[in-house]
Protein backbone atom coordinates (compact mmCIF):
# COMPACT_ATOMS: atom_id res chain seq x y z
CA UNK A 1 0.00 0.00 0.00
CA UNK A 2 1.72 3.17 -1.16
CA UNK A 3 1.73 6.33 0.95
CA UNK A 4 -0.39 8.68 -1.11
CA UNK A 5 0.50 11.76 0.84
CA UNK A 6 2.43 12.16 4.04
CA UNK A 7 -0.65 11.98 6.23
CA UNK A 8 -1.96 8.67 4.93
CA UNK A 9 -1.85 5.73 7.34
CA UNK A 10 -3.99 3.11 5.60
CA UNK A 11 -5.91 2.52 2.41
CA UNK A 12 -8.69 0.27 1.19
CA UNK A 13 -8.12 -1.73 -1.95
CA UNK A 14 -11.23 -1.10 -4.03
CA UNK A 15 -10.53 -3.01 -7.19
CA UNK A 16 -7.77 -4.97 -8.86
CA UNK A 17 -7.25 -4.20 -12.53
CA UNK A 18 -4.77 -7.04 -13.03
CA UNK A 19 -4.73 -10.73 -12.14
CA UNK A 20 -1.97 -13.29 -11.56
CA UNK A 21 -0.23 -14.05 -14.82
CA UNK A 22 -0.76 -10.59 -16.29
CA UNK A 23 2.26 -8.84 -17.72
CA UNK A 24 2.62 -5.33 -16.36
CA UNK A 25 4.83 -2.42 -17.27
CA UNK A 26 6.29 0.17 -14.98
CA UNK A 27 3.61 2.83 -14.59
CA UNK A 28 0.62 0.65 -15.50
CA UNK A 29 -2.41 1.29 -13.36
CA UNK A 30 -2.96 -1.94 -11.51
CA UNK A 31 -5.45 -1.16 -8.78
CA UNK A 32 -7.77 1.41 -7.32
CA UNK A 33 -7.34 2.39 -3.72
CA UNK A 34 -9.58 4.44 -1.49
CA UNK A 35 -7.93 6.78 0.98
CA UNK A 36 -9.58 9.20 3.36
CA UNK A 37 -9.14 11.91 0.79
CA UNK A 38 -9.82 10.38 -2.60
CA UNK A 39 -10.01 7.32 -4.79
CA UNK A 40 -6.64 6.78 -6.36
CA UNK A 41 -5.38 4.82 -9.34
CA UNK A 42 -2.26 2.98 -8.20
CA UNK A 43 0.59 2.76 -10.68
CA UNK A 44 3.08 -0.07 -10.53
CA UNK A 45 6.75 0.79 -10.14
CA UNK A 46 8.36 -2.04 -12.09
CA UNK A 47 7.94 -4.20 -15.15
CA UNK A 48 7.23 -7.92 -14.85
CA UNK A 49 4.49 -10.46 -14.32
CA UNK A 50 1.95 -10.44 -11.54
CA UNK A 51 2.61 -13.55 -9.47
CA UNK A 52 0.03 -13.19 -6.73
CA UNK A 53 -2.40 -10.67 -5.30
CA UNK A 54 -1.91 -10.46 -1.54
CA UNK A 55 -4.72 -8.10 -0.56
CA UNK A 56 -8.34 -8.72 -1.46
CA UNK A 57 -10.80 -6.19 -2.81
CA UNK A 58 -12.46 -4.30 0.02
CA UNK A 59 -9.59 -4.95 2.46
CA UNK A 60 -8.14 -2.01 4.39
CA UNK A 61 -4.42 -2.31 5.09
CA UNK A 62 -1.73 -0.05 6.60
CA UNK A 63 0.70 1.85 4.39
CA UNK A 64 3.67 -0.37 3.57
CA UNK A 65 1.69 -3.59 3.32
CA UNK A 66 2.67 -5.51 0.16
CA UNK A 67 -0.33 -5.58 -2.20
CA UNK A 68 0.99 -8.10 -4.71
CA UNK A 69 4.11 -9.92 -5.72
CA UNK A 70 5.76 -9.33 -9.02
CA UNK A 71 8.03 -11.79 -10.84
CA UNK A 72 10.27 -11.31 -13.85
CA UNK A 73 8.50 -10.97 -17.19
CA UNK A 74 7.12 -14.33 -18.27
CA UNK A 75 7.11 -15.81 -14.77
CA UNK A 76 4.29 -18.26 -14.07
CA UNK A 77 1.47 -17.16 -11.83
CA UNK A 78 1.54 -18.74 -8.39
CA UNK A 79 -1.90 -19.09 -6.93
CA UNK A 80 -1.02 -19.69 -3.32
CA UNK A 81 2.67 -19.34 -2.63
CA UNK A 82 3.87 -15.91 -1.80
CA UNK A 83 7.37 -14.73 -2.48
CA UNK A 84 7.85 -11.19 -1.31
CA UNK A 85 9.71 -8.98 -3.71
CA UNK A 86 11.46 -5.84 -2.52
CA UNK A 87 9.69 -2.74 -3.82
CA UNK A 88 11.59 -1.06 -6.63
CA UNK A 89 11.34 2.69 -7.38
CA UNK A 90 8.40 4.55 -8.90
CA UNK A 91 7.14 5.92 -12.26
CA UNK A 92 4.27 6.05 -14.71
CA UNK A 93 2.61 4.56 -17.75
CA UNK A 94 -0.76 2.87 -18.12
CA UNK A 95 -2.62 -0.33 -18.68
CA UNK A 96 -3.76 -1.53 -22.07
CA UNK A 97 -7.54 -1.50 -22.13
CA UNK A 98 -9.14 -4.91 -21.89
CA UNK A 99 -10.99 -6.03 -25.03
CA UNK A 100 -13.32 -3.09 -25.47
CA UNK A 101 -17.08 -3.36 -25.31
CA UNK A 102 -17.46 -1.14 -28.35
CA UNK A 103 -16.70 -2.90 -31.65
CA UNK A 104 -14.09 -0.52 -33.14
CA UNK A 105 -11.60 -1.07 -30.35
CA UNK A 106 -8.98 1.66 -30.45
CA UNK A 107 -5.39 0.55 -30.56
CA UNK A 108 -4.02 1.16 -27.10
CA UNK A 109 -1.72 4.11 -26.76
CA UNK A 110 1.38 2.62 -25.24
CA UNK A 111 4.22 4.52 -23.83
CA UNK A 112 7.23 2.26 -23.98
CA UNK A 113 8.99 0.65 -21.05
CA UNK A 114 11.89 2.98 -20.63
CA UNK A 115 11.69 6.52 -21.84
CA UNK A 116 13.77 9.43 -20.67
CA UNK A 117 11.69 12.31 -19.29
CA UNK A 118 12.87 14.75 -21.96
CA UNK A 119 12.02 12.22 -24.64
CA UNK A 120 8.55 11.75 -23.23
CA UNK A 121 7.91 15.48 -23.10
CA UNK A 122 9.13 15.94 -26.63
CA UNK A 123 7.08 13.02 -27.92
CA UNK A 124 3.96 14.37 -26.27
CA UNK A 125 4.58 17.78 -27.74
CA UNK A 126 5.01 16.30 -31.21
CA UNK A 127 2.09 13.91 -30.82
CA UNK A 128 4.29 10.87 -31.40
CA UNK A 129 3.50 7.44 -30.04
CA UNK A 130 6.57 6.25 -28.15
CA UNK A 131 5.59 2.60 -28.56
CA UNK A 132 6.37 2.84 -32.26
CA UNK A 133 9.87 4.17 -31.64
CA UNK A 134 12.97 2.04 -31.23
CA UNK A 135 15.08 3.12 -28.31
CA UNK A 136 18.84 3.48 -28.64
CA UNK A 137 19.63 4.38 -25.02
CA UNK A 138 20.61 2.23 -22.07
CA UNK A 139 18.50 -0.95 -21.92
CA UNK A 140 16.73 0.16 -25.07
CA UNK A 141 15.49 3.35 -23.48
CA UNK A 142 13.89 5.81 -25.87
CA UNK A 143 15.92 9.02 -25.82
CA UNK A 144 15.31 12.54 -27.06
CA UNK A 145 17.48 11.79 -30.09
CA UNK A 146 15.26 8.81 -30.95
CA UNK A 147 12.19 11.02 -30.84
CA UNK A 148 13.82 13.65 -33.01
CA UNK A 149 14.77 10.97 -35.52
CA UNK A 150 11.25 9.57 -35.50
CA UNK A 151 9.78 13.03 -35.95
CA UNK A 152 11.75 13.47 -39.15
CA UNK A 153 11.07 10.03 -40.55
CA UNK A 154 8.13 9.71 -42.92
CA UNK A 155 5.14 8.45 -40.99
CA UNK A 156 4.08 4.95 -41.86
CA UNK A 157 0.72 3.37 -41.22
CA UNK A 158 1.75 2.58 -37.67
CA UNK A 159 1.71 6.20 -36.65
CA UNK A 160 -1.38 7.12 -38.63
CA UNK A 161 -3.37 9.50 -36.45
CA UNK A 162 -1.66 8.41 -33.27
CA UNK A 163 -2.88 11.46 -31.42
CA UNK A 164 -6.49 10.44 -31.79
CA UNK A 165 -5.81 7.24 -29.94
CA UNK A 166 -4.24 8.90 -26.95
CA UNK A 167 -6.31 8.83 -23.84
CA UNK A 168 -5.96 9.03 -20.12
CA UNK A 169 -6.56 5.89 -18.04
CA UNK A 170 -9.54 7.51 -16.34
CA UNK A 171 -10.97 8.36 -19.75
CA UNK A 172 -10.54 4.80 -21.01
CA UNK A 173 -12.18 3.34 -17.97
CA UNK A 174 -15.10 5.73 -18.13
CA UNK A 175 -15.54 5.18 -21.88
CA UNK A 176 -15.57 1.45 -21.30
CA UNK A 177 -18.17 1.81 -18.56
CA UNK A 178 -20.33 3.89 -20.87
CA UNK A 179 -19.76 1.68 -23.91
CA UNK A 180 -18.24 4.54 -25.91
CA UNK A 181 -15.58 4.03 -28.58
CA UNK A 182 -12.62 6.20 -27.62
CA UNK A 183 -11.40 6.45 -31.19
CA UNK A 184 -14.56 8.29 -32.15
CA UNK A 185 -14.17 11.01 -29.50
CA UNK A 186 -12.46 14.34 -30.08
CA UNK A 187 -9.63 14.79 -27.59
CA UNK A 188 -8.78 18.09 -25.94
CA UNK A 189 -5.86 16.88 -23.81
CA UNK A 190 -2.14 17.12 -24.56
CA UNK A 191 -1.43 15.97 -28.12
CA UNK A 192 -5.15 15.54 -28.72
CA UNK A 193 -5.44 12.97 -25.96
CA UNK A 194 -8.95 11.98 -24.99
CA UNK A 195 -9.45 13.08 -21.38
CA UNK A 196 -12.04 12.14 -18.82
CA UNK A 197 -13.81 15.44 -19.50
CA UNK A 198 -14.05 14.55 -23.20
CA UNK A 199 -15.64 11.24 -22.39
CA UNK A 200 -18.11 12.82 -19.98
CA UNK A 201 -18.94 15.40 -22.61
CA UNK A 202 -19.50 12.74 -25.26
CA UNK A 203 -21.65 10.79 -22.83
CA UNK A 204 -23.69 13.88 -22.07
CA UNK A 205 -24.05 14.96 -25.70
CA UNK A 206 -27.46 14.44 -27.21
CA UNK A 207 -27.82 11.19 -29.12
CA UNK A 208 -28.54 11.47 -32.88
CA UNK A 209 -32.24 10.55 -32.87
CA UNK A 210 -33.10 13.19 -30.33
CA UNK A 211 -36.85 13.16 -30.01
CA UNK A 212 -36.66 12.87 -26.29
CA UNK A 213 -34.48 15.03 -24.12
CA UNK A 214 -30.88 13.97 -23.74
CA UNK A 215 -30.24 12.08 -20.53
CA UNK A 216 -28.56 14.12 -17.83
CA UNK A 217 -24.81 13.56 -17.64
CA UNK A 218 -23.68 10.94 -15.20
CA UNK A 219 -23.38 12.33 -11.71
CA UNK A 220 -20.08 11.46 -10.07
CA UNK A 221 -20.61 9.33 -7.05
CA UNK A 222 -21.44 11.84 -4.35
CA UNK A 223 -19.46 11.04 -1.23
CA UNK A 224 -21.57 10.17 1.77
CA UNK A 225 -21.33 11.87 5.17
CA UNK A 226 -18.84 9.23 6.35
CA UNK A 227 -16.54 9.98 3.47
CA UNK A 228 -16.77 13.71 3.99
CA UNK A 229 -16.06 13.27 7.71
CA UNK A 230 -13.09 11.04 6.91
CA UNK A 231 -11.78 13.56 4.43
CA UNK A 232 -12.17 16.35 6.99
CA UNK A 233 -10.23 14.30 9.54
CA UNK A 234 -7.46 13.59 7.05
CA UNK A 235 -7.10 17.30 6.34
CA UNK A 236 -7.21 18.01 10.09
CA UNK A 237 -4.40 15.53 10.72
CA UNK A 238 -2.22 16.86 7.91
CA UNK A 239 -2.69 20.51 8.81
CA UNK A 240 -2.21 19.90 12.54
CA UNK A 241 0.99 18.08 11.83
CA UNK A 242 2.15 20.91 9.60
CA UNK A 243 1.45 23.57 12.19
CA UNK A 244 3.01 21.45 14.94
CA UNK A 245 6.19 20.53 13.10
CA UNK A 246 6.89 23.26 10.60
CA UNK A 247 8.09 26.69 11.74
CA UNK A 248 6.35 28.68 9.00
CA UNK A 249 7.36 32.13 7.94
CA UNK A 250 5.16 34.23 5.67
CA UNK A 251 5.93 36.78 2.99
CA UNK A 252 3.72 38.67 0.60
CA UNK A 253 4.12 40.91 -2.41
CA UNK A 254 1.99 42.56 -5.07
CA UNK A 255 2.49 41.70 -8.72
CA UNK A 256 1.34 43.85 -11.64
CA UNK A 257 -0.53 41.54 -14.03
CA UNK A 258 -0.96 44.07 -16.86
CA UNK A 259 1.54 42.40 -19.19
CA UNK A 260 0.41 38.90 -18.36
CA UNK A 261 -3.27 39.61 -18.96
CA UNK A 262 -2.63 41.59 -22.15
CA UNK A 263 -0.49 38.78 -23.53
CA UNK A 264 -3.11 36.24 -22.55
CA UNK A 265 -5.87 38.17 -24.26
CA UNK A 266 -3.86 38.41 -27.48
CA UNK A 267 -2.95 34.74 -27.30
CA UNK A 268 -6.47 33.54 -26.61
CA UNK A 269 -8.36 35.63 -29.11
CA UNK A 270 -7.52 33.43 -32.09
CA UNK A 271 -7.89 30.18 -30.24
CA UNK A 272 -10.90 27.89 -30.00
CA UNK A 273 -12.17 27.52 -26.43
CA UNK A 274 -10.43 24.22 -25.76
CA UNK A 275 -7.02 25.71 -26.56
CA UNK A 276 -7.38 28.83 -24.44
CA UNK A 277 -5.14 29.49 -21.48
CA UNK A 278 -6.18 30.69 -18.04
CA UNK A 279 -3.94 33.08 -16.16
CA UNK A 280 -3.59 30.34 -13.57
CA UNK A 281 -1.34 28.52 -16.06
CA UNK A 282 1.00 31.53 -16.09
CA UNK A 283 1.07 31.64 -12.29
CA UNK A 284 1.89 27.93 -12.12
CA UNK A 285 4.64 28.13 -14.71
CA UNK A 286 6.25 31.15 -13.07
CA UNK A 287 6.12 29.43 -9.67
CA UNK A 288 7.70 26.29 -11.09
CA UNK A 289 10.40 28.15 -13.03
CA UNK A 290 11.39 30.41 -10.15
CA UNK A 291 12.69 27.50 -8.06
CA UNK A 292 15.72 27.28 -10.31
CA UNK A 293 16.78 30.59 -8.77
CA UNK A 294 16.00 29.58 -5.18
CA UNK A 295 16.17 25.78 -5.08
CA UNK A 296 15.65 25.55 -1.32
CA UNK A 297 11.91 26.05 -1.91
CA UNK A 298 11.60 22.81 -3.86
CA UNK A 299 11.92 19.48 -2.06
CA UNK A 300 11.29 17.91 1.34
CA UNK A 301 12.27 18.24 4.95
CA UNK A 302 13.19 14.72 6.03
CA UNK A 303 15.67 13.17 8.47
CA UNK A 304 16.40 16.56 9.99
CA UNK A 305 17.67 17.97 6.74
CA UNK A 306 16.42 19.60 3.57
CA UNK A 307 16.33 17.17 0.67
CA UNK A 308 16.25 19.21 -2.52
CA UNK A 309 14.37 17.86 -5.51
CA UNK A 310 15.80 18.02 -9.00
CA UNK A 311 12.35 17.70 -10.58
CA UNK A 312 9.63 20.27 -10.01
CA UNK A 313 6.37 18.44 -9.34
CA UNK A 314 3.99 21.27 -8.72
CA UNK A 315 1.18 20.50 -6.30
CA UNK A 316 -2.06 22.26 -7.08
CA UNK A 317 -4.59 22.77 -4.29
CA UNK A 318 -7.98 21.88 -5.76
CA UNK A 319 -11.14 22.45 -3.78
CA UNK A 320 -13.75 19.72 -4.08
CA UNK A 321 -17.36 20.69 -4.55
CA UNK A 322 -18.68 18.75 -1.59
CA UNK A 323 -15.98 20.16 0.67
CA UNK A 324 -12.35 19.48 1.35
CA UNK A 325 -9.39 19.72 -0.96
CA UNK A 326 -6.65 17.67 -2.58
CA UNK A 327 -3.30 18.88 -3.84
CA UNK A 328 -2.08 16.51 -6.57
CA UNK A 329 1.04 17.20 -8.62
CA UNK A 330 1.59 18.33 -12.18
CA UNK A 331 4.81 16.49 -12.96
CA UNK A 332 7.78 18.44 -14.33
CA UNK A 333 5.69 21.61 -14.45
CA UNK A 334 8.80 23.72 -15.04
CA UNK A 335 9.43 21.94 -18.34
CA UNK A 336 5.93 21.88 -19.78
CA UNK A 337 5.04 24.39 -22.48
CA UNK A 338 2.11 26.55 -21.36
CA UNK A 339 -0.35 24.68 -23.58
CA UNK A 340 0.61 21.36 -22.03
CA UNK A 341 0.59 22.80 -18.54
CA UNK A 342 -2.90 24.17 -19.15
CA UNK A 343 -4.11 20.82 -20.48
CA UNK A 344 -2.56 19.06 -17.49
CA UNK A 345 -4.24 21.50 -15.14
CA UNK A 346 -7.65 21.00 -16.73
CA UNK A 347 -7.24 17.25 -16.68
CA UNK A 348 -6.10 17.28 -13.06
CA UNK A 349 -8.96 19.47 -11.83
CA UNK A 350 -11.50 17.33 -13.69
CA UNK A 351 -10.08 14.07 -12.36
CA UNK A 352 -9.69 15.40 -8.83
CA UNK A 353 -13.34 16.33 -8.79
CA UNK A 354 -14.36 13.03 -10.37
CA UNK A 355 -12.26 11.16 -7.78
CA UNK A 356 -9.78 9.49 -10.11
CA UNK A 357 -6.31 10.69 -9.23
CA UNK A 358 -3.18 8.59 -9.71
CA UNK A 359 -0.89 7.44 -6.95
CA UNK A 360 2.18 9.27 -8.25
CA UNK A 361 0.24 12.54 -8.45
CA UNK A 362 -0.69 12.39 -4.79
CA UNK A 363 2.58 11.03 -3.50
CA UNK A 364 5.20 13.35 -4.87
CA UNK A 365 4.51 17.09 -5.12
CA UNK A 366 7.72 18.99 -4.33
CA UNK A 367 6.13 22.43 -3.84
CA UNK A 368 2.47 23.50 -3.90
CA UNK A 369 0.42 26.41 -5.23
CA UNK A 370 -2.93 27.53 -3.92
CA UNK A 371 -4.77 29.91 -6.20
CA UNK A 372 -7.99 31.26 -4.73
CA UNK A 373 -9.09 32.57 -8.10
CA UNK A 374 -11.39 35.34 -9.11
CA UNK A 375 -14.16 34.50 -6.65
CA UNK A 376 -11.76 34.54 -3.72
CA UNK A 377 -10.18 37.19 -1.53
CA UNK A 378 -7.10 39.33 -1.97
CA UNK A 379 -4.60 37.42 0.11
CA UNK A 380 -4.06 33.85 1.27
CA UNK A 381 -1.77 32.77 4.13
CA UNK A 382 -1.35 29.11 3.28
CA UNK A 383 -0.27 26.12 5.37
CA UNK A 384 2.57 23.98 4.03
CA UNK A 385 1.84 20.38 3.06
CA UNK A 386 4.48 18.42 4.98
CA UNK A 387 7.07 17.18 4.13
CA UNK A 388 7.24 19.91 1.48
CA UNK A 389 8.90 23.15 2.54
CA UNK A 390 6.99 25.84 0.70
CA UNK A 391 3.59 26.81 -0.62
CA UNK A 392 2.81 29.79 -2.82
CA UNK A 393 -0.58 31.48 -2.65
CA UNK A 394 -2.35 33.79 -5.08
CA UNK A 395 -5.39 35.90 -4.28
CA UNK A 396 -7.79 37.35 -6.80
CA UNK A 397 -6.77 40.03 -9.25
CA UNK A 398 -7.99 43.49 -8.23
CA UNK A 399 -7.68 46.85 -9.98
CA UNK A 400 -5.57 49.08 -7.79
CA UNK A 401 -3.75 52.38 -7.91
CA UNK A 402 -0.18 51.66 -8.97
CA UNK A 403 2.71 54.04 -9.37
CA UNK A 404 4.05 54.13 -12.92
CA UNK A 405 6.96 56.52 -13.01
CA UNK A 406 5.70 59.63 -11.26
CA UNK A 407 2.09 58.96 -12.14
CA UNK A 408 -0.54 56.77 -10.60
CA UNK A 409 -2.59 54.46 -12.80
CA UNK A 410 -5.06 51.66 -12.25
CA UNK A 411 -3.52 48.26 -12.78
CA UNK A 412 -4.66 44.66 -12.37
CA UNK A 413 -2.78 43.51 -9.28
CA UNK A 414 -2.44 40.06 -7.74
CA UNK A 415 -1.13 39.41 -4.24
CA UNK A 416 1.37 36.59 -4.16
CA UNK A 417 2.22 35.07 -0.81
CA UNK A 418 4.69 32.49 0.36
CA UNK A 419 4.63 30.25 3.40
CA UNK A 420 7.99 28.55 3.77
CA UNK A 421 9.69 26.22 6.25
CA UNK A 422 12.16 28.21 8.33
CA UNK A 423 14.22 25.06 8.87
CA UNK A 424 14.94 24.89 5.15
CA UNK A 425 15.24 28.58 4.25
CA UNK A 426 15.19 32.11 5.61
CA UNK A 427 13.11 35.15 4.80
CA UNK A 428 15.77 36.67 2.59
CA UNK A 429 15.78 33.68 0.25
CA UNK A 430 12.01 33.42 0.39
CA UNK A 431 11.79 37.05 -0.67
CA UNK A 432 14.09 36.42 -3.62
CA UNK A 433 11.88 33.52 -4.64
CA UNK A 434 8.63 35.49 -4.47
CA UNK A 435 10.22 38.38 -6.38
CA UNK A 436 11.46 35.96 -9.03
CA UNK A 437 7.88 34.80 -9.57
CA UNK A 438 6.76 38.41 -9.94
CA UNK A 439 9.55 39.15 -12.39
CA UNK A 440 8.83 36.09 -14.53
CA UNK A 441 5.20 37.15 -14.77
CA UNK A 442 6.29 40.42 -16.41
CA UNK A 443 7.47 38.50 -19.46
CA UNK A 444 4.66 36.04 -20.10
CA UNK A 445 5.85 35.31 -23.64
CA UNK A 446 8.95 33.68 -22.16
CA UNK A 447 7.06 31.37 -19.80
CA UNK B 1 -31.12 27.26 -32.72
CA UNK B 2 -34.29 28.26 -30.89
CA UNK B 3 -34.46 29.49 -27.30
CA UNK B 4 -35.54 26.17 -25.82
CA UNK B 5 -32.76 24.25 -27.57
CA UNK B 6 -30.29 26.87 -26.39
CA UNK B 7 -31.56 26.66 -22.84
CA UNK B 8 -31.16 22.89 -22.94
CA UNK B 9 -27.63 23.23 -24.33
CA UNK B 10 -26.70 25.71 -21.60
CA UNK B 11 -28.14 23.57 -18.82
CA UNK B 12 -26.55 20.37 -20.16
CA UNK B 13 -23.19 22.13 -20.39
CA UNK B 14 -23.50 23.39 -16.83
CA UNK B 15 -24.57 19.98 -15.53
CA UNK B 16 -21.48 18.49 -17.07
CA UNK B 17 -19.32 20.84 -15.00
CA UNK B 18 -21.29 21.01 -11.75
CA UNK B 19 -23.40 17.86 -11.75
CA UNK B 20 -24.43 18.06 -8.14
CA UNK B 21 -25.94 21.54 -8.18
CA UNK B 22 -29.68 22.08 -7.83
CA UNK B 23 -30.78 23.38 -11.21
CA UNK B 24 -34.43 23.64 -10.20
CA UNK B 25 -33.44 26.66 -8.14
CA UNK B 26 -31.44 28.44 -10.80
CA UNK B 27 -33.63 31.37 -11.87
CA UNK B 28 -33.16 33.19 -15.17
CA UNK B 29 -31.84 36.27 -13.38
CA UNK B 30 -29.58 34.46 -10.92
CA UNK B 31 -25.84 34.87 -11.25
CA UNK B 32 -24.74 31.50 -12.63
CA UNK B 33 -21.21 31.79 -11.32
CA UNK B 34 -22.26 32.57 -7.75
CA UNK B 35 -25.23 30.20 -7.67
CA UNK B 36 -23.19 27.21 -8.84
CA UNK B 37 -19.90 28.29 -7.22
CA UNK B 38 -17.97 28.13 -10.49
CA UNK B 39 -14.32 29.07 -10.77
CA UNK B 40 -12.53 30.27 -13.90
CA UNK B 41 -11.66 26.69 -14.87
CA UNK B 42 -15.37 25.83 -14.67
CA UNK B 43 -16.26 28.82 -16.84
CA UNK B 44 -13.71 27.77 -19.44
CA UNK B 45 -15.04 24.21 -19.39
CA UNK B 46 -18.57 25.59 -19.72
CA UNK B 47 -17.57 27.58 -22.82
CA UNK B 48 -15.83 24.51 -24.27
CA UNK B 49 -18.92 22.37 -23.63
CA UNK B 50 -21.19 25.00 -25.11
CA UNK B 51 -18.98 25.20 -28.17
CA UNK B 52 -19.11 21.42 -28.60
CA UNK B 53 -22.90 21.39 -28.29
CA UNK B 54 -23.89 24.45 -30.30
CA UNK B 55 -20.88 25.35 -32.43
CA UNK B 56 -20.96 28.83 -30.92
CA UNK B 57 -17.50 30.06 -30.01
CA UNK B 58 -17.80 32.62 -27.23
CA UNK B 59 -14.68 34.80 -27.24
CA UNK B 60 -13.00 35.37 -23.93
CA UNK B 61 -13.97 39.03 -23.72
CA UNK B 62 -17.66 38.01 -23.86
CA UNK B 63 -17.60 35.51 -20.99
CA UNK B 64 -19.18 38.14 -18.77
CA UNK B 65 -22.19 38.24 -21.10
CA UNK B 66 -23.08 34.72 -20.01
CA UNK B 67 -23.58 35.84 -16.41
CA UNK B 68 -27.21 34.75 -16.02
CA UNK B 69 -29.48 32.41 -17.97
CA UNK B 70 -31.41 35.37 -19.38
CA UNK B 71 -28.21 37.15 -20.47
CA UNK B 72 -26.73 33.98 -21.92
CA UNK B 73 -29.87 33.26 -23.96
CA UNK B 74 -29.93 36.81 -25.29
CA UNK B 75 -26.24 36.74 -26.15
CA UNK B 76 -26.21 33.31 -27.77
CA UNK B 77 -29.31 33.92 -29.87
CA UNK B 78 -28.16 37.33 -31.13
CA UNK B 79 -26.83 37.17 -34.71
CA UNK B 80 -23.55 38.78 -33.64
CA UNK B 81 -23.04 36.24 -30.90
CA UNK B 82 -22.89 33.61 -33.61
CA UNK B 83 -20.36 31.11 -34.62
CA UNK B 84 -17.45 33.51 -35.16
Amino acid sequence: MPALGADMEAGTLLRWLVKPGDAVKRGDIVAEVETDKADVEVEIFDTGTVVALLVGEGEKVPVGTPLATLGPAGAPAAADTVSPVPPPPVAAIHRAPPPAAAPPAPAPFRRGGRVTPTARLLAERLGLDIAGITGSGIDGAVTKADIERAAQAPRGPVTAEPARLRSSPAARRRAQDLGLALASLPGTGPGGAVTLADVERAAAAPQPPRKTEAPPPPVPRAPGPDRILARRRAIAAAMSRSNREIPHYYLGTRVDMTNALAWLERTNQDRPPQSRLLYAALLLKATALAVREVPEMNGYWADDAFQPSEAVHLGMAISLREGGLVAPAIHDANRLPLEDLMAALRDLVTRARAGSLRSSELADPTITVTNLGEQGVETVFPVIFAPQVAIVGFGKITREPWAVGDLVGLRPIIRASLAADHRASDGHRGGLYLNAIGRLLQEPEKL
Amino acid sequence: MNQEALRTAILDSLREIAPQADYGRLGDADDIRDSLDLDSMDILNFVIALHARTGIDVPERDYSKLGTMAKALAYLSAPAGGSG
